[in-house]
């Protein structure tokens, strides 16, 4: 789950890391009134989970209260890659100006196994540009999640990216807030860019950028809260609901399968014979009855829809329950929506007898069962 | 011969009293598997499945002379369980449960790391080696013993390619899930370097999927260690960027993660690349 610049900002200041005075608008009106508290002279920023918000018009700086409320108007509804701007966030402006910006950021190196943070005086670039350009001006540390961040590592980020040695004890501490914010919030991604020097001489996150782990949040329960499901298409929320992992996309042969690796490859062999497929639809490790009704339901929802393939190879998932499911939702269904069905592992032969007692079509194998799908969708 | 479980096997399950654990240890025993001792905490003198069940791991080890241990507890007790079980003095340990917290497998996979334990998922179908032993949930009237070693970062994508290798009458040697989580314990490189080593394997079969780069150095290490021919397919391909595609793990970032990137790869160390799992065995056959 992703957190909102504000919510990431919020989050840090919880740690003790300095950030702007702000608050977030949901109209002009709201921006206005907030621009007022700091006569204007604010920075109005579109609230969407995309980068890249700068160069789509959706961060304006302000230096009046009315100069703000024509900024708000601009960005709210600002369509972003696709994301819709529902609120702005209006901060004031760093006190003093911006002397200096860099980059922090503490995230999990898959490779190493080990939290990593990184640091560099290239702050507000894009960092993937920087690493790739320019890796030598990027700095790293990993962290030994037995052992915590250490004074050390913040004195070697903090030298490496020349940071003057008046501001590294500061730096220090933020560091160290920023590892300690980091471990407590489950987060994979903690991002700080750019992390300034004020015209007054303090480090600042002026913008934040956070991830929290889907796997902790019932560990994490003021996140979890935090999180906006207004967003997705109404499908995915209704998925989620029933724990199943869905994506939407563009084509037209929707796809229930057991696994995402097989989930994926259905979609893949779809496309690869000609076909689109509809979605990402994966109902995970012991999908009962219910869930594959659901699923069912959740697919066919879609109007596009014109087939939809049915894969599941049984592990924990068993066969004759996911028959089972099919027929149910069949049962409960109004659809003349062409089903090509494959099942096979745990109880397959069990399951495959509940399908031809129902009469619905079946396929052997996956090449099959997809081009039997591409056929139907084709009407 | 076979890789990291065979006959000798002494496996306790962890979480066996629960309802898949129960399921899938009656399977694992239909099978032929050494149970020897399942361990419910609270439960210890109980019998389940004709076993004993313990109230921790040790007491399996010290009694049973457990050697392996199958992990099929709650998310959010299994990194306990899994640090129960490398302080128990189980040499490998495979664990089922998907959704462990990153954070808890960060602390996991340092501490077994130092402790010299292996670990095989989380989030992972477990292993077989066909005829002998069965760890985990993948489906035994699937597999059949032979020279092929398969290993998956997908469960069921997994049973679908082995599914069709015995469909057309090849073996397997061990078949090997490794999970797709961030971090986990086993990985390619480690069950491809176990392979290499094992005289019944001849040909190698890799199935990544899009995410992280576990399959370029996977590719890397091929060039370099491997003789034995390999073979592979990468999920994902029509992921798109951004979001996370069922696995924690499965996610095309940028440039970085794609199954194009991933595919190359591979090829540039002579591995044939298949577009989908029944073309794996379209190219071992030649």
């Amino acid at each position: 789950m992703n957190l909102y610049e504000y919510q990431a900002k919020r989050l840090f200041a919880e740690y003790g890391i300095p950030i702007p005075s702000g608050d977030v608008a949901r109209t002009p009106e709201e921006a206005m009134a907030i621009a007022e508290k700091y006569d204007g002279k604010v920075v109005v920023k579109s609230q969407v989970h995309i980068g890249g918000r700068g160069k789509a018009g959706g961060v304006k700086l302000a230096k009046t209260v009315a100069e703000a409320g024509e900024h708000a108007e601009a960005i709210i509804g600002l369509d972003i890659k696709g994301h819709i701007t529902h609120m702005v966030l209006v901060d004031q402006l760093a006190p003093g100006g911006i002397e200096k910006e860099f980059y922090l950021a503490v995230l999990i190196d898959r490779a190493e196994k080990k939290p990593m943070m990184m640091a560099s005086a290239e702050g507000g670039m894009d960092i993937e540009q920087v690493a790739h350009d320019t890796p030598e001006k990027i700095f790293k540390v990993h962290i030994d999640p037995a052992v915590g961040f250490k004074m050390h590592q913040a004195t070697y980020l903090a030298s490496g990216m020349g940071l003057d040695k008046s501001l590294w004890k500061q730096f220090g501490k933020l560091t160290s807030n920023l590892y300690n914010c980091f471990v407590s919030s489950d987060a994979s991604l903690a991002e700080i860019n750019p992390l300034v020097i004020t015209g007054e001489g303090e480090l600042m996150a002026v913008d934040g950028k956070v991830s929290i782990d889907d796997s902790a949040m019932y560990r994490q329960p003021k996140l979890a809260e935090m999180a906006d499901d207004s967003i997705a298409p109404e499908s995915e929320q209704r998925a989620k609901e029933a724990g199943l992992s869905f994506i939407q996309l563009d084509g037209n042969i929707g796809c229930m399968v057991n696994g995402a690796g097989l989930a994926m490859t259905s979609m893949d062999i779809i496309k690869l014979f000609g076909g689109e497929p509809a979605n990402f639809l994966d109902i995970g490790g012991g999908a009962n009855a219910a869930k594959v009704q659901t699923a069912l339901e959740i697919i066919l929802s879609d109007p596009k829809v014109k087939a939809v393939l049915i894969n599941i190879f049984g592990g924990i998932t068993r066969g004759d329950e996911v028959a089972k499911g099919i027929v149910g939702a069949l049962e409960k269904i109004d659809t003349d929506v062409p089903m090509i069905l494959r099942l096979a592992g745990t109880n397959a032969k069990e399951g495959l007898e509940i399908l031809a007692d129902a009469n619905l079509p079946t396929a052997e194998t996956l090449s099959d069962a997809a081009t039997k799908a591409i056929e139907a969708a084709k009407g | 011969m076979s890789i990291l479980v065979n006959k000798d096997t002494r496996l306790v399950v962890q979480g066996m009293t629960g309802s898949q654990g129960m399921f899938h240890s009656e399977r694992m025993l239909e099978y032929g598997t050494n149970i020897v001792a399942g361990v419910t905490p609270g439960k210890g003198g109980a019998t389940a499945l004709e076993k004993p069940i313990y109230n921790t791991v040790r007491e399996a080890v010290e009694q049973e002379g457990a050697n392996t241990s199958l992990i099929y507890v709650p998310a959010r007790f299994a990194a306990d369980a899994i640090f129960e079980a490398a302080d128990a003095g189980v040499e490998f340990i495979v664990c089922i449960t998907e959704h462990i917290p990153v954070m808890d497998m960060l602390k996991v996979r340092n501490y077994i790391d130092k402790k010299g334990v292996r670990l095989l998922g989380p989030n992972c179908p477990g292993l077989i080696t066909p005829g002998e032993c069965k760890v985990g949930i993948i489906p035994g009237n699937i597999v059949t013993p032979g020279p092929i070693g398969v290993v998956s970062k997908s469960g069921t994508l997994t049973y679908e390619v082995v599914f069709a290798l015995t469909y057309r009458g090849m073996g397997q040697s061990t078949c090997v899930g490794i999970g797709g989580d961030p971090i986990n314990g086993t990985n390619f490189i480690d069950v491809l370097q176990l392979f290499e080593e094992d005289d019944q394997t001849e040909q190698i079969i890799l199935m990544g999927e899009i995410g992280g780069n576990d399959e370029e150095k996977a590719a890397a290490y091929i060039k370099d260690h491997i003789s034995k021919p390999v073979t592979a397919f990468i999920a994902g391909a029509t992921a798109p960027p951004g979001r996370t595609m069922g696995h924690a793990g499965a996610i095309v970032e940028g440039d970085s993660g794609t199954a194009e990137g991933k595919n190359e790869a591979l090829r540039a160390a002579g591995v044939k690349v298949a577009r989908h799992p029944e073309e794996i065995v379209d190219l071992i056959l030649g």
